[in-house]
C-alpha cells in the first residue's frame, strides 16, 4: 500500500465550547456559545434572554406608579439611575417641576449609585480576573453606601427612592453628617484598590490591550458611558445634555486613549474620585425646602399634610385611586447611568398607564460587541472583557 | 441640548419624509417604509448631521389602526450633540429592509423586535430569536398577546423534565381601568 501525503493531512475543525450560563464569571446567566481554535476564540455568540422577566410588557399593564419598582430590578447594581431616568422621562411628559433641594438629594444618591455601580464593577472584574482581596473591600464600602440607601428609603437594594415630582420622603437627620465621613475616607480605600492593582503586573498583563475598541467602532455599535469614553470620546450626558443640576456643579470627565480594559478600568476609578468630588459640593450646596412638588394634581400630598387639610385628603384619594393620566405624547428621555446611556422612551395615551414603555439598557449595546472585541483574544480573556463591559443581566435580559 | 427645530425646513427638504413633528424638544421625522434607508443613510453621512450613532430600535403596537406596527428609530449625532428619531408605520403583512449595512448595532435590535413583535426584516443575516426562550411560540410583545402568556412551565419530580403545559388560571386576569373623571 503506498501512502501518499494526501491521506496524512486531517480536517481539522474548531472547538464549540458552551460559556456559561453557569460560569461565575458570566455576571449571572450569560450563555456564550464559543469558536475556538486551539485557546484562540474565533467566533463568540452570545445566546441572551435566560433573566428575560418581560418588564416592558408588565409595565403596560401598571399604572405610572406602580411601574416604578420595575426599574430598580433592571440593572440591580445601580438602581436610582433607573428609577431616575424613569421619573424624568414622566416628569417630562406631565410637566412636573422639581424643587431644588430634591435635585440636589436625587444628584447625591445618583452619584452614591455610581460609586456603588463602579465598585462592583471593579472589584468583580478583579476577582473573575484572579485577584480576590479588591473585590472584598469594595463590598465593604458598597456595605456602607447600602446602608445609606436603607436609610434614606428602608430598603437596601430596590429604593424606589426617586419617585415622579421629587423623592419620597425627606433625608433622616445626621445621614448627611455620616455621607460627609463616609467621603473622607473613601478615598484612601480607593487608593488601597489602586495599590493593588493599578501598577500590578499580573493585572496589566491581563488588561492592557485586551479588548481594543477603536473611538469609531465604538460609535458604529452604539457604546455609551464608560465603554465609550474609554476609547477616547468625550461623551458625558451629565455634561452634554444636562438634567437636574449637573449644570451648576464642577466635576472632569476621565477619557481613555487606548480603548482597551486598562483604561476603562483607570476610568472607573478616576470616576468614582470624581463622584466624591459632586457629594461633597451637594452636601455643600444643599438647601433646605420641599422635597416633593407642590403640584397635587400631580403628585400625592405628603402623610403630614393629610392630618391637617381636608384639600390634600382629596387629593390624596384622587391619587391613588384614578393615578396620574398623562395626556397624549412621547418621549426618550436618557440619563448617565453608570454602565452609560440609559434611556426611557415612553408613550402616553391619555390614561394612568403607559402605552409602550422602552427600555434602552446600555449593556445591550456593549454584549452585542463581545464578539468584534474578543475575537483573536485567548479563551481568558474572554472573562476580562466581560468583566470590562460591566454586564449586568437585569438590564440586557429585561 | 440643540433643538433642531429651527433646522426643520432643511430637514424636510433633504429627507423623503411626509412629517416632521416637534415634541417636547424633541423631533419626530415619520418616513415611508420603503425609503428608510435612504432616510437613514443620508442622516448618518450628511455633514450637517452625521448621526452616527443608533441608540435603539423600538416597535410599537398600534393594535386598532390599519398600520398596525410602528418602528422607531433612535439617533444620535455626537458632533451637534442632538437626537432624532425616525418613525416608519407598518401593517401586519409588511416586512421591513434590514439597516444593518447601515447601522452594524441594528442587529440585536431587529432580532429583538422579530422576536416580541414578528416583524420580519428582510436580508437580516440572523434572524433568530433573542429575548425568549429556545422554541418559544407568539410574539410576547403584541398587544393581543396576554400577560400571563399561554403556557407553564414546570420542573415535574417524578418524570425528572421540564413540562410544558397550556395556563391555566384559578381567576381571570383582571385588568382594572378607571376612565378620567376630567368634566
Amino acid at each position: 500500500m503506498i501512502v501518499t501525503k494526501k491521506d496524512l493531512t486531517h480536517e481539522l475543525k474548531n472547538f464549540t465550547i458552551n460559556f456559561g450560563p453557569q460560569h461565575p464569571a458570566a455576571h449571572g446567566v450569560l450563555r456564550l456559545i464559543l469558536e475556538l481554535d486551539g485557546e484562540i476564540i474565533k467566533r463568540a455568540d452570545p445566546h441572551i434572554g435566560l433573566l428575560h422577566r418581560g418588564t416592558e410588557k408588565l409595565i403596560e399593564y401598571k399604572n405610572y406608579f406602580q411601574a416604578l419598582p420595575y426599574f430598580d430590578r433592571l440593572d440591580y447594581v445601580s438602581m436610582m439611575a433607573q428609577e431616575h431616568t424613569y421619573s424624568l422621562a414622566i416628569e417630562k411628559l406631565a410637566e412636573i417641576k422639581i424643587p431644588t433641594r430634591a435635585q440636589y438629594i436625587r444628584v447625591l444618591f445618583l452619584e452614591i449609585t455610581r460609586i456603588l455601580n463602579h465598585l462592583l464593577a471593579v472589584g468583580c472584574h478583579a476577582m473573575d480576573v484572579g485577584a480576590m482581596t479588591p473585590f472584598l473591600w469594595a463590598f465593604e464600602e458598597r456595605e456602607k453606601l447600602m446602608e445609606f440607601y436603607e436609610r434614606v428609603s428602608g430598603a437596601r437594594l430596590h429604593a424606589a427612592y426617586i419617585r415622579p415630582g421629587g423623592v419620597s420622603s425627606d433625608i433622616p437627620l445626621g445621614l448627611l453628617d455620616d455621607i460627609l465621613l463616609f467621603c473622607t475616607q473613601f478615598n484612601i480605600r480607593l487608593d488601597e484598590i489602586e495599590e493593588l492593582l493599578t501598577n500590578n503586573r499580573i493585572w496589566k498583563e491581563r488588561l492592557v490591550d485586551i479588548g481594543i475598541i477603536t473611538a469609531q467602532n465604538a460609535v458604529t455599535w452604539g457604546f455609551s458611558g464608560v465603554m465609550l469614553r474609554g476609547s477616547g470620546v468625550c461623551w458625558d450626558l451629565r455634561k452634554s445634555q444636562s438634567y437636574e443640576i449637573y449644570n451648576d456643579l464642577s466635576f472632569a470627565i476621565p477619557v481613555g486613549n487606548n480603548g482597551d480594559c486598562y483604561s476603562r478600568y483607570i476610568i472607573r476609578i478616576e470616576e468614582m474620585r470624581q463622584s466624591l468630588c459632586i457629594i461633597i459640593q451637594c452636601l455643600n450646596l444643599i438647601t433646605s425646602g420641599p422635597i416633593k412638588s407642590c403640584n397635587y394634581k400631580k403628585v400625592a400630598p405628603s402623610r403630614k399634610e393629610m392630618k391637617i387639610s381636608m384639600e390634600a385628603v382629596i387629593h390624596h384619594f384622587k391619587f391613588y385611586s384614578e393615578g396620574l393620566i398623562i395626556n397624549f405624547g412621547e418621549t426618550y428621555t436618557c440619563t448617565e447611568a453608570p454602565k452609560g446611556e440609559f434611556g426611557v422612551y415612553l408613550i402616553a395615551n391619555n390614561t394612568d398607564k403607559p402605552y409602550r414603555c422602552k427600555i434602552k439598557a446600555p449593556g445591550f449595546s456593549h454584549l452585542q460587541a463581545l464578539e468584534v472585541m474578543s475575537k483573536g483574544h485567548m479563551i481568558a480573556d474572554i472573562v476580562t472583557i466581560i468583566g470590562t463591559q460591566d454586564i449586568v443581566f437585569g438590564e440586557v435580559d429585561r | 441640548m440643540k433643538p433642531l427645530v429651527s433646522e426643520k425646513l432643511s430637514l424636510t427638504k433633504n429627507l423623503p419624509c411626509f412629517m416632521l413633528q416637534a415634541l417636547k424638544k424633541e423631533v419626530i421625522l415619520f418616513v415611508a417604509s420603503t425609503n428608510l434607508g435612504v432616510a437613514l443613510r443620508i442622516l448618518k453621512l450628511h455633514l450637517n448631521y452625521q448621526f452616527r450613532l443608533l441608540t435603539a430600535i423600538t416597535g410599537v403596537d398600534l393594535l386598532v389602526n390599519l398600520y398596525r406596527f410602528s418602528l422607531v428609530y433612535d439617533l444620535l449625532s455626537l458632533t451637534f450633540n442632538s437626537r432624532i428619531r425616525l418613525k416608519i408605520l407598518l401593517t401586519e403583512i409588511m416586512y421591513v429592509h434590514s439597516i444593518i449595512s447601515i447601522f452594524i448595532n441594528a442587529n440585536w435590535w431587529e432580532r429583538e423586535i422579530w422576536d416580541l413583535y414578528g416583524i420580519y426584516f428582510l436580508k437580516h443575516p440572523d434572524l433568530r430569536r433573542l429575548l425568549t426562550d429556545y422554541g418559544f411560540e407568539g410574539y410576547p410583545m403584541r398587544k393581543d398577546f396576554p400577560l400571563y402568556g399561554n403556557v407553564e412551565l414546570y420542573y415535574n419530580e417524578k418524570k425528572q423534565q421540564i413540562i410544558v403545559e397550556p395556563l391555566q388560571l384559578t381567576q381571570e386576569f383582571r385588568l382594572f381601568t378607571i376612565e378620567p373623571l376630567i368634566s
